[in-house]
């Protein structure tokens, strides 16, 4: 990571340079919640990965003769569904792990589709300048007018509920981010002698934008995407729970509280891990993104 | 200034008529046509769906129907609820004064308790009060508020049973609605009962939906707070021997205030959008819940219509702060 200057509202102020992996990680080490944050994120990630190997049960599964039944520490639980069942004899343990994967799945789906597509237009926008500038700038703007929520919402009745449906979204909610992100930082970049120098030297628009620019724009926007992340699960959450994400019997984590919406006063293990599980994993990459802009941000170094 | 605000004005023009346009595509892009929907189950024969397709206009070319649809909007016509036939005008400026009541007290409730928690971070930063507040601050920012929402009735209305679990007041009571804010018209109803219980109703979503932006501003609070207290005049206030009290608040706090000020008026949207899962969660009877039990039962030109109104609100609001900024604030009106 060569040193950035993230300022964007500003002109750019002569940033220090964190010359190595290892300077990075002495600032970002500082910040106590960011290491938290990245040791939940790695047992989460772990958790994703190794589902199959330690959900003791499958997460669809259905024990007839166990219906709702309690953690094993209280009174009726018993050791083979440590965290209890739900309405129809699923083991709450294996959906949750079964859940962080999704989850994972769905942050890392929406960031890149919103990356990808917020940096192309962001790129475009500032090197094409003119008519297309406008009119991508526009877009993005009118996109926000529309309440996040409501406009994911608004897109998945469209679409048909479902939880790929319901990715695509939220990266559309949160392109306009990315989009105004890269694009100021695109243009801050612009005005720099290196970029006149390689613009003479004979590099092609696509050269620019991509090898020469883009590069230099990667520390906010490595900020925003671990940001990112925590708003996709948690929007898609949002969405499963309204009953326009994921479907049942898919474990994800707001689908399985929108199917504990019946019966949760009598079993509160229903309503409250998955709830848990959402929270921790959202705080998780915000405390991560937090962390991240702290080192990444000369601009707020002690 | 007054050559900014027209120049504000103007530029959302353009704005405006893109999102009618969305908002008009929305209607043809969901699954369904429009007539068969209102037809219903029943079906419908091929000559009179002909028929009604012409008496919609829907055999007219696109860009045609479009100019129409912004006719009917310019005589703020939005169409009908295919469920309940009433017009979708009528529909949201009755359930609207729900929404704004909540979303009031929910902004109201994040100011008074997030500024006092953002000043304390500040002025005893790094402290283990300063860590412990921001670590609550973050947690309540990451807060599924849906989930949150289902904790709070489970703590204190289920078990605790201190307040009631949905709805804006209690069937024993029946106050006039003039104003629309339950509050206020069992106020002027002069029942105790009543006022007590339209609190009661109020309290937990209101909580709910103030979490985020609670979280938001005392983390706000705290950074602008930090900045300010290391600025000469801080430090020329303390030098005249002033009570730290009276520089805290008097010199630092209002000039914190002002970039939290211009962020709370650009949080609308968002607090619009927790208002959707606070009102489904808590059975208020507010646009929020209206839109969802839209699309559960397929009624879009509700949809269609609630969307194009909260949208329309939210660059009003926005409009609005860009003004009330530019008058504090004479170097961004260029």
């Amino acid at each position: 990571m060569s040193g950035v200057d993230t300022a964007i509202i500003e002109p750019p102020a002569p940033a220090p340079m964190p010359s190595s992996l290892r300077a990075f990680w002495r600032s970002f080490a500082e910040n106590r919640g960011a290491v938290v944050g990245v040791c939940v994120m790695g047992v989460l990630i772990l958790v994703a990965i190794l589902a199959d190997i330690v959900a003791p049960l499958s997460p669809i599964e259905q024990f007839r003769e166990h219906f709702l039944t309690p953690p094993m520490w209280q009174s009726g639980g018993i050791g083979e569904f440590p965290l209890g069942t739900d309405d129809v004899g699923r083991d709450m343990l294996s959906r949750l792990l079964y859940g962080a994967r999704l989850s994972i799945l769905i942050g890392l789906v929406v960031v890149v589709l919103a990356l990808t597509t917020g940096t192309v237009l962001g790129l475009t926008a500032a090197f094409a300048g003119g008519v297309a500038d406008i009119a991508i700038m526009r877009f993005v703007d009118i996109l926000l007018v529309f309440p996040s929520l409501l406009l994911a919402i608004v897109i998945v009745a469209i679409l048909g509920p479902g939880l790929f449906n319901a990715m695509i979204a939220v990266s559309i909610v949160t392109l306009p981010g990315y989009t105004r992100l890269v694009r100021a930082s695109a243009l801050s970049e612009l005005a720099k002698d290196y970029v006149t120098a390689t613009r003479c030297a004979g590099a092609g628009t696509l050269r620019l934008m991509f090898d020469t620019v883009l590069p230099n724009c990667l520390a906010p926007l490595i900020v925003q995407a671990s940001l990112g992340f925590s708003t996709a699960i948690l929007d898609a959450a949002a969405l499963g729970f309204l009953g326009l994400g994921a479907q049942p019997p898919t474990p994800e984590w707001g689908t399985m509280l929108a199917g504990a919406l019946q019966y949760y006063q009598r079993a509160w293990w229903v309503l409250t891990f998955p709830g848990i599980s959402i929270l921790l994993t959202v705080l998780a990459f915000n405390l991560f993104g937090d962390g991240l802009r702290d080192a990444l941000d000369p601009k707020l170094k002690r | 200034m007054i050559r900014f605000i027209l120049r504000r004005v103007t530029l959302i023009v353009p704005t405006f008529i893109a999102i009618t346009f969305l908002s008009f595509l929305l209607i043809r892009l969901v699954p369904g046509d429009p007539i068969e929907v209102r037809a219903g189950e029943h079906g419908i024969d091929p000559a009179r769906l002909a028929e009604l397709r012409h008496e919609y206009g829907l055999d007219q070319p696109l860009w045609r129907q479009f100019v129409t649809y912004e006719g009917q909007i310019a005589r703020g016509d939005l169409g009908v609820s295919v469920v309940t036939h009433a017009s979708v005008w009528d529909e949201f400026t009755t359930l609207f004064p729900a929404t704004v009541e909540l979303s009031v007290c929910a902004l109201l409730f994040a100011v008074i308790v997030g500024v006092p928690l953002g000043v304390i971070a500040a002025v005893k930063r790094g402290s283990a009060l300063d860590y412990g507040l921001m670590g609550i601050s973050v947690t309540g920012a990451s807060m599924p508020i849906f989930w949150w929402g289902l904790i709070m009735i489970l703590i204190f209305s289920v078990a605790l049973g201190w307040t009631p679990v949905s709805g804006r007041m209690s069937d024993m009571f029946f106050v006039e609605p003039w104003s629309g804010f339950m509050l206020i018209d069992a106020w002027f109803s002069d029942d105790q009962g009543a006022v007590r219980s339209a609190f009661s109703h109020l309290i937990l979503p209101t909580i709910v939906l103030g979490t985020i932006p609670l979280a938001t501003i005392a983390r706000m609070t705290r950074s602008s707070m930090l900045e300010v207290l290391s600025e000469d005049y801080i430090r020329t206030a303390r030098a005249k021997g002033l009570t730290s009290g009276r520089v805290v608040v008097i010199h630092a706090l209002r000039n914190a205030l002002i970039p939290v000020v211009t962020v709370l008026g650009l949080q609308v949207g968002s607090l619009l959008g927790g208002a959707i899962l606070t009102e489904t969660i808590f059975a208020w009877p507010g646009v929020g819940r209206w839109l969802i039990e839209s699309i559960q039962r397929r009624d879009y030109p509700v949809l269609q219509g609630g969307t194009l109104l909260i949208a329309t609100l939210v660059i009003l609001i926005n409009l609005g702060v860009d003004v009330t900024y530019g008058f504090l604030n004479p170097r961004i009106r260029r």
